[in-house]
């Protein structure tokens, strides 16, 4: 049949039609409602440690801005199997969603798979399982860029020529070892040929034995040029020695670390940059997606996009990986405007 | 009577000596290798890495002569550090003094948890401190839970103890070696130094002698908790930075030296003296470890296998020490 | 006493959480402590002879390290499993060796292979971690017996625990245990053969310890050099809550299974109420040391209650002879 149509009733009847597409799809996934007392549970690598307190605390303002249920409970230690107590206590007290820093990328899989089989969402964040283990994985910063801009820094410290070390965690941290890879990959580049890596060290995270390292690194390589150490506490640590030794200003020193603690070093010269995130911002995101997915707003798949309070839209990328966005880079310009 | 021997075969055949040796046997080897070892900075580093080990053994040799053990230190060592950087951050300005008294008092008190438990309640000193190791830890954490103490914290002056030299040895390490020479001094030459090795040789024969038993385990276990409260203090100063899991693990380390140096874990038998050669021993073999460049994996596995070959020597030397006395005295 | 505080512990769970009683619940309970209960049991033997052994979780650890060593190198499972458990015996053997033809105090021995041994747990893995073994050894390990909430791992537990219950309590070679433990100059008298005995001891405590890293390996299928680092003291408070003292020659198997249970039931019932873990560090400590202060001041009062009853005789005895 034929529908006489003037040319004015076209025009309105096109923008009618791309309003209601355009609003349909402004709406869709952007501003569905999030349910309201959710109960989220967040269990950090370990609960003493100073760095998990802050991404947990971010998490935890994010749950009160979404009247969300939160609270964070984890183990004393690091070890594989010391959070899986805490996974079936959640499973068993039918929480919505889970936020977990891995211990181990393996182990935890079956009962994180066994929380998902009981429509509790899981969501990694700082260091990730194996991506069947989880909804979404919250990264920090590209793994990547971490590696990449972390080998830059120290060469343009170190003229691009020298032997240099690396100040790990525990042996077996998945984020630790993923930028180290990274790290490694970046120094095969042509620019690097000079440096070397002569050993990786580990501090275990604990202050006094992260201090301990850095003596011996200095002591058993004495043409050291550098140190990276993409851990707070051992950057604090290494720094703190090298400060009070013949080695300031000598040896270059760089990595992941907080603005707090490294303040001093930066202004008596030991540290010239270092670079970190804002670690609440992590905790704060994470719980935020995991509140969108319990919602059933969005399922974690690469490409969708989700409100994530006051940071903004986000989108999820490739494998199910949220980043947070560029590392902040501090140096004795910008040092006094954080405060974490 | 072992007439016309010299000093210097005395000197080798007591434990001391033949520590002190095996130290310089060690130095020289790693020195020949890689001459930094006995660098300025590196034997600072090395002093300063012993000297809290050091101090904690004075008080746990006193403990184990008397054929106890005190499991507890580490955590004590952990609850004094926190608090005594608290007290820099809630009362600043407080003298550096006061804080090392409080340290002080604190392990005391926490000592005498131990002693009472032990002394009065009698419960085995390997219980009770297990127990307490537990207790005082889970406290530890449940206070502290993830704040820390920074460097930043901390007066100066306080850390400097941990890093400034008087005649090129660290302050640090001259508190401890003034203790060592009064532990020496009280063990050997006061009736209540004796009366601690005769507890361990035999309590039963000590209680028949008349020695109140239970007062000096109880004086024993006070004397480690204040020690150890002094150890807490001297961490911060030395490190700067305390969190919920400072000194974690720290009482292994703590008797291995011990053993190491001569004092039998069955009681009795050991000197001050040669403890703290035995922290020292076990430091300059890690140092030498890593100056060698040995992969840090294979490091635990030494140490584990150095301690099962000082224990395997005392006995071998114990032993023909029993046969030569036996030989000696069996005219009788 | 130990059953009494058992019930309690299990009322005191009902009542507090609703969730506490479900099967799921009861699973994860039981499998949580198989790997420190699988240790205690030979542990408890040897203290019963009044000596130790620190080294348990690092040939816990050792084994689980080989075992995936081994897998990764494409080495059948089944002889995988066993070759970790004929290491595991070797290490017990060192112990025993050390222990008893050394005469060396056993405290201070493996308090040396506790380092040893994890020392050798992280030559052979390093920084690795090895994740894909065969699903049918992980189903083992997270799996329960079909039909029931046991977990599969656990019946390993119970058969041992029965066989170490016979062993203690129903045979001459438990009556030499508890007499080693009483009084070693008066059993070697009586023509038991101390060496060898310890010496099995120990061995037994290696090879069930590197069981119990296997089965750690396969409930979280991961290998990595530090698994069960810290095991060793959940095992030995456990061992003592059970009632075997420290001087040896007393403790029953029964009571160390219950005080597993104990600890395990508390464990659960306060993760599920959200307390943190620390406090869990305050109860098991407290938990230790009350189970033996308590029956020492109960003692101490019904001897003090005793003299006094003594004391009131010999008055009244001396008035009554002075009266006449």
């Amino acid at each position: 049949m034929n529908i006489p149509m003037t040319k004015n009733s076209l025009i309105r009847t096109f923008t009618l039609i791309c309003s209601i597409t355009f609003l349909g799809a402004v709406s869709y996934g952007q501003d569905k409602p999030i349910k309201k007392d959710l109960k989220i549970t967040s269990i950090p690598k370990n609960i003493n440690n100073p760095y998990m307190v802050i991404q947990s605390g971010g998490a935890m303002d994010a749950c009160k801005e979404l009247g969300a249920e939160g609270k964070v409970v984890g183990p004393s230690e690091t070890g594989a199997s010391a959070q899986v107590p805490y996974i079936n206590t959640a499973i068993t007290q039918h929480q919505n969603a889970l936020l977990i820093a891995a211990n181990d990328p393996n182990a935890l899989v079956p009962y994180l798979k066994k929380a998902m089989s009981q429509k509790i969402t899981v969501v990694t964040l700082d260091s990730d399982t194996a991506p069947e283990g989880r909804n979404v994985f919250i990264n920090q910063a590209s793994s990547e860029g971490i590696g990449q801009s972390l080998v830059q820094t120290l060469a343009k410290e170190i003229g691009n020529s020298g032997d240099f070390a690396i100040l790990s965690a525990t042996p077996n941290a998945t984020n630790q070892n993923t930028w180290i890879k990274y790290m490694q990959e970046e120094l095969k580049k042509p620019d690097y040929k000079d440096m070397k890596l002569v050993k990786i060290a580990y501090g275990n995270d604990e202050d006094q034995k992260s201090f301990t390292e850095t003596q011996g690194l200095l002591q058993a390589y004495p043409n050291l040029k550098g140190i990276i150490s993409p851990t707070s506490v051992g950057i604090a640590a290494a720094a703190r020695y090298i400060s009070t030794s013949p080695y300031k200003g000598k040896v270059a020193l760089t990595g992941l670390g907080t603005p707090n603690q490294l303040r001093e070093f930066v202004k008596d010269g030991t540290i010239k940059e270092f670079e970190l995130w804002n670690p609440a911002d992590v905790g704060y995101l994470a719980a935020y997606a995991a509140a969108q997915i319990a919602s059933g707003n969005i399922q974690g798949k690469e490409g969708e996009t989700f409100a994530a309070g006051k940071l903004g839209n986000r989108t999820v990328g490739k494998d199910g990986v949220v980043l947070l966005g560029p590392p902040t880079v501090f140096n004795a310009d910008n040092i006094d405007k954080f405060n974490f | 009577m072992a007439g016309g021997q010299g000093w210097l075969n005395v000197l080798l055949r007591s434990r001391e000596g033949s520590l002190v040796l095996l130290i310089a046997v060690m130095t020289v080897l790693t020195t020949s290798l890689n001459p930094r070892f006995i660098s300025p900075q590196s034997l600072k580093d090395l002093m300063l890495n012993v000297s809290i080990i050091a101090l904690l053994v004075l008080g746990q040799t006193v403990i184990i002569l008397m054929r106890q053990i005190d499991l507890s230190i580490s955590s004590i060592v952990g609850i004094t550090a926190f608090l005594s950087g608290s007290l820099f951050i809630n009362h600043p300005g407080i003298p550096g003094m006061v804080v090392v008294l409080i340290a002080i008092l604190a392990g005391l008190l926490l000592g005498a948890v131990n002693a009472t438990l032990i002394a009065w309640g009698r419960i085995p000193a390997l219980i009770t401190t297990l127990g307490t190791l537990y207790i005082f830890r889970g406290a530890n954490y449940a206070w502290v839970h993830g704040r820390q103490v920074n460097a930043v914290n901390v007066p100066a002056s306080f850390l400097a103890i941990g890093t400034s030299t008087f005649a090129g040895i660290p302050f640090l390490t001259w508190i401890v070696l003034v203790l060592l020479v009064v532990f020496a001094i009280g063990l050997r030459q006061y009736m209540v130094g004796r009366e601690f090795y005769a507890i361990g040789s035999n309590p039963n024969a000590a209680v028949l002698a008349g020695i109140n038993v239970s007062r000096r385990l109880a004086t024993g276990f006070l004397v480690s908790g204040a020690i150890a409260g002094l150890a807490g203090a001297l961490w911060l100063a030395r490190f700067g930075t305390v969190d919920a899991t400072a000194a974690e693990g720290i009482e292994l380390t703590v008797i291995t030296s011990t053993v190491v140096g001569g004092v039998a874990i069955t009681g009795g038998v050991g000197t001050v003296v040669g403890a703290v050669l035995g922290a020292l021993l076990l430091s300059v073999f890690s140092s030498t470890l890593v100056f060698l460049r040995v992969p840090s994996f294979w490091q635990q596995s030494f140490q584990g296998a150095m301690l099962l070959l000082a224990i395997a020597a005392d006995a071998y030397l114990a032993h023909r020490y029993a046969l030569r006395l036996r030989v000696k005295w069996s005219h009788v | 006493m130990l059953a009494v505080l058992v019930l309690i512990a299990i009322v005191g769970g009902m009542l507090l959480n609703k969730d506490f009683p479900t099967v799921d619940n009861w699973s994860n309970l039981l499998a949580n402590f198989v790997e420190i209960a699988l240790m205690a049991l030979p542990l408890s033997l040897i203290v019963i002879t009044n000596e130790i052994d620190l080294s348990v979780a690092s040939m816990l650890g050792l084994s689980s390290s080989l075992l995936g060593f081994l897998w990764a190198y494409k080495l059948a499972m089944p002889l995988a499993i066993v070759i970790c458990l004929v290491v595991g015996a070797l290490c017990g053997a060192l112990n025993g060796f050390l222990v008893v033809r050394f005469r060396l105090p056993s405290l201070a021995v493996t308090i040396g292979t506790l380092a040893l041994f994890r020392g050798f747990a992280y030559i052979i893995l390093g920084d690795k971690a090895v994740a894909d073994f065969p699903p049918e050894y992980a189903e083992f390990g997270l799996g329960n017996v079909p039909f029931t909430f046991i977990p599969s791992p656990f019946v390993l537990f119970i058969v041992l625990a029965l066989i170490f219950w016979v062993l203690l309590h129903h045979t001459t070679v438990g009556r030499s245990i508890y007499a080693i433990g009483g009084n070693q100059t008066a059993a070697r008298f009586s023509g038991v053969n101390i060496s060898r005995l310890k010496m099995l001891l120990f061995i037994a405590s290696g090879v069930i310890s590197a069981l119990a890293g296997i089965v750690f390996t396969f409930r979280f299928s991961s290998s990595r050099a530090d698994n069960g680092t810290g095991f060793e003291l959940s095992a030995i408070a456990a061992v003592f809550l059970g009632g075997v003292t420290v001087q040896g020659g007393k403790g029953t198997v029964t009571g160390v299974v219950l005080s597993l249970l104990l600890i395990g039931i508390i464990n659960n019932v306060l993760t599920l109420a959200d307390v943190a873990s620390e406090i869990l560090r305050i109860v098991t400590g407290s938990l230790l040391i009350i189970s033996i202060l308590l029956p020492n001041l109960i003692a101490a009062t019904q001897e003090r209650f005793r003299l006094m009853q003594r004391q009131r005789e010999i008055t009244t005895l001396g008035g009554a002879s002075a009266a006449k």
